[in-house]
């Protein structure tokens, strides 16, 4: 019998099931990371290296779990390349926070396997995005001008290669071949090929502008200018990848507001005390020249620790009315670590109006939480 | 065929005849050359065709990863079944492939002989394929999360089996002994056109003392809550983890037994200076030691070597037939092979690993303890009906090593899953008796005075 030598070598091209259940792992990767979300979108090492490092987090409920002796308490045995002495140290624990050993291949050290996967900007942001949209869209507000898109949506006999419609073509062969009543083999003739092939339409994309307003003074502490500036790292992100026609414009404030760049609403820090009005007047001059809201969407938002300056409160209210009358929604965030509320969201809370929506933020991790209420 | 099938199987004939002059005795195999993702697929799921689950995903993504980045690469995989398959890996040279050939054929030497095999089914191939049907099946019918949630609670225990329930009996009770299913049996198991997967079942005068030392047929049998697909799907688990158990622990003999046998096949084939040079080569690379950890390979060709020297090969085939890792551990792992394998014991002190001992029967005390039971701890069943509240009452016969806390715990958890009722687990931790409660989804511990 066993004189009988099968080799053979079949067709294995179809044999997908490892990346099936690998598919099946990574959702529930992508799970475990949507759980932690709100701690990992202030992540330092994200936000800090804007959006090019990665980070690490271990995967504890996708350990396949059992019973298990403890690695730490217990005696093993070694091999060396040279011989060895009672009490020769062979390695040091791992100084990593999770403990030694991780999965990044073949390691000298000995340790517990910790499961960890590695998380880029990209995965969160794909996440993060996913739940986030720009709140009462008005798509009646249309720009002026019109930029061309091109769309795949016509079918052709001639074409690109590259374009080729696969699908239809194996139709087309599958028709011809069924008109002359043989069966054959499929085979697919020249006149058989179609071809995707795009047209190009006037696009209209819905006007909107955000008006990103932020404290910097000097009330404002590490914590609260880290908070802030992490919301809106995400929020331009987010208009930036799901939106093309967004326009967004940085207002600066302490006890007066003027406008900067990008680069200097990130980065500047002033001191000072604080009179939120002064911005608000800037946001609506800003939109009374440049936006109309006949035309435009328009979105501010602004973030401060809420310490403003008693007498200022009213006429900031005011203000706040006015801007809400004509934007599609307004985001107002306060960065506290106190239980109360500041004098300022107290007031603004008489703005009975859907469209003002009052954030508080007091832990890192509710950074998560204001972005949905603000852009939901 | 193509040239390459070709010229494998030419060489499979001479090695044939050359495995077979120098005594070695196997089922005939199938070789079969697949390329990487087929093969390192077959490595994370130890079959060409099982169930689905993430886990396997998990597995194959790291071995492929590891392929990618050249890191490690599989040769090739032995099926244990009659006939038994092989897989090579695409791409192969032929020197490698000729290695690999002889390699395989001494493994299903083992497989064929040696005893703690006696009991696999040699269909195991297609059974599983019929296990992977019904899985898929339950999928459609109860949804892929519950049966995901079901799978994920059963692979933790899988260990749990009682592997010794078999020894004593022979092949041929396989077709007889398939008809007391259930007999007299608190809870009658569905009887089903694969019924005859109970022929492992034991007999009646012993049923309550194995059913103390396997945990899933405990659940099987005595689970107040599982429904029959769930029962089922343990079975089906039970079976595949009684199928791989004899490969757990015979890792080192098995490696050990193939790699002798590999080089002294390729010994007596006529092989060029290059072919002869790149043998040597790709030989080294398969027994270096790596880092700290234990080289199977290595080990245990060393062990046969050394046991080459003392005895004729009549010995060499019964040692084979009758051994395991452990007491070929115990047995042949001598004083001269501890020092000249520089092996040693170490454990953590502190922040740092630290060697603890070099001496040898140290060495190959702790290193049998390291694989006894396969690894695994042994975890009993005491009581079913803990407090008369219907609580499953488990305890770890502790043999100096305590267990991982944090895995003991979510361990639990899943056994109460499956268990419907509270499950207790009775250990020591640092030397204390302690028991940990898990009832509704949450864990408690409690240290406990000593039982005995």
């Amino acid at each position: 019998m066993s004189d009988d030598i099968i080799v053979s070598r079949e067709d294995w091209s179809l044999h997908r099931k490892g990346y099936l259940d690998q598919s099946r792992h990574r959702e529930k990767v992508q799970e475990v990371i949507k759980k932690q979300l709100g701690d990992l979108i202030v992540d330092e090492g994200i936000i800090i290296s804007d959006g090019k490092k990665t980070i690490k987090i271990p995967m504890r409920s996708l350990e396949e779990f059992r019973f298990r002796y403890d690695y730490n308490k217990r005696n093993h045995t070694g091999q060396g390349t040279k011989k060895m002495k009672n009490g020769d140290i062979l390695a040091r624990e791992n100084v990593r926070k999770h403990g030694a050993g991780n999965n990044s291949g073949a390691g000298d050290e000995p340790g517990v396997d910790i499961y960890e996967a590695e998380v880029t900007y990209e995965d969160l942001a794909a996440i993060l995005f996913e739940e986030l949209q720009l709140p009462n869209l008005d798509d009646k507000k249309r720009p002026l001008i019109a930029h061309d898109k091109p769309e795949f949506r016509d079918i052709r006999k001639k074409g690109l290669m590259a374009n080729i419609d696969k699908k239809r073509t194996l139709i087309e062969s599958i028709k011809r071949q069924a008109l002359t009543g043989k069966s054959q083999s499929l085979r697919i003739t020249p006149e058989d090929l179609r071809f995707k092939t795009w047209e190009t339409h006037p696009n209209y994309e819905t006007n909107a502008v955000i008006i990103a307003m932020m404290d910097t003074s000097g009330s404002m502490g590490q914590f609260e200018k880290y908070i802030s500036r992490t919301f809106f790292f995400w929020m331009v992100r987010f208009l930036r990848e799901k939106y093309e026609n967004v326009e967004m414009r940085f207002l600066a404030h302490h006890t007066e507001a003027k406008e900067v760049t990008e680069e200097e609403f990130f980065t500047r820090g002033e001191s000072g005390g604080t009179r939120c009005s002064s911005v608000y007047q800037l946001a609506l001059e800003l939109i009374q020249r440049e936006y109309p809201a006949a035309h435009y969407n328009i979105y501010p938002v602004h973030f401060t620790d809420g310490d403003n300056i008693g007498s200022d409160n009213t006429r900031a209210m005011n203000l706040m009315q006015k801007l809400v009358e004509v934007s599609q929604v307004v985001g107002y965030g306060e960065i506290l670590r106190t239980h109360y509320s500041s004098t300022l969201m107290s007031t603004l809370r008489r703005i009975d109006d859907p469209k003002l929506r009052l954030v508080t933020i007091r832990d890192r991790n509710e950074v998560y939480e204001a972005l949905k209420t603000v852009f939901s | 065929m193509d040239y390459e099938v070709t010229e494998l199987s030419y060489h499979a004939k001479e090695i044939v005849q050359v495995a077979k002059g120098l005594g070695l005795d196997f089922y005939p195999v199938h070789f079969e050359v697949c390329p990487p993702e087929a093969l390192y697929s077959f490595g994370a799921y130890g079959m060409p065709v099982r169930f689905t689950h993430w886990s396997f995903g998990k597995a194959f993504y790291r071995m492929k990863m590891q392929y990618d980045l050249n890191l490690t690469r599989i040769y090739e995989l032995v099926i244990n079944s009659n006939p038994a398959y092989a897989f090579l890996l695409e791409g192969n040279r032929l020197i490698q492939n000729k290695l690999v050939i002889g390699h395989v054929y001494a493994h299903v030497d083992f497989f064929k002989n040696n005893r703690y095999f006696q009991r696999t089914p040699q269909d195991m191939v297609v059974r599983m394929e019929a296990h992977a049907r019904r899985i898929r099946e339950y999928e459609l019918e109860y949804g892929r999360e519950t049966v995901e949630k079901m799978l994920d609670a059963v692979l933790a225990i899988q260990e749990h089996v009682d592997f010794r329930a078999h020894l004593g009996k022979k092949k041929e009770d396989n077709a007889s002994s398939g008809k007391n299913i259930g007999n007299g049996k608190k809870k009658h198991i569905p009887s089903s056109e694969y019924a005859d997967l109970w022929d492992d079942e034991p007999d009646q005068e012993n049923e309550e003392k194995v059913a103390e030392e396997d945990l899933l047929l405990y659940l099987i049998t005595y689970s107040p809550t599982l429904k029959d697909w769930q029962r089922d799907i343990i079975s089906m688990i039970r079976e595949e983890s009684l199928y791989f158990y004899p490969q757990i622990e015979t890792k080192i003999i098995n490696e050990g037994w193939a790699t002798f046998w590999h080089s002294r096949i390729m010994r007596e084939l006529n092989l060029t200076d290059a072919e002869s040079m790149d043998f040597a080569i790709m030989h080294s690379q398969v027994v270096q030691p790596s880092g700290l950890q234990l080289n199977p390979y290595y080990l245990g060709v060393k062990i046969w070597e050394d046991l080459a020297k003392r005895f004729d090969s009549e010995t060499l085939f019964e040692i084979r037939e009758m051994e395991n890792d452990v007491s070929f551990i115990r047995n042949y792992l001598n004083q001269e092979l501890v020092h000249d394998l520089n092996l040693f014991n170490y454990r953590k002190v502190g922040a740092h690993w630290q060697v603890m001992d070099t001496a040898w029967e140290k060495v190959r005390d702790n290193l049998v303890r390291q694989l006894v039971n396969g690894g695994h701890p042994r975890i009993l069943v005491r009581d079913g009906d803990y407090e008369g509240k219907g609580g499953l009452y488990l305890y770890h016969v502790h043999e100096g090593m305590d267990l991982d806390v944090v895995y003991l715990e979510k361990t639990l958890l899943l056994l109460e899953s499956l268990w419907g009722k509270g499950a207790y687990l009775e250990t020591i931790v640092d030397g204390k008796q302690v028991l940990f409660e898990c009832s509704n989804q949450g864990i408690s511990r409690k240290n406990i005075t000593l039982y005995n």
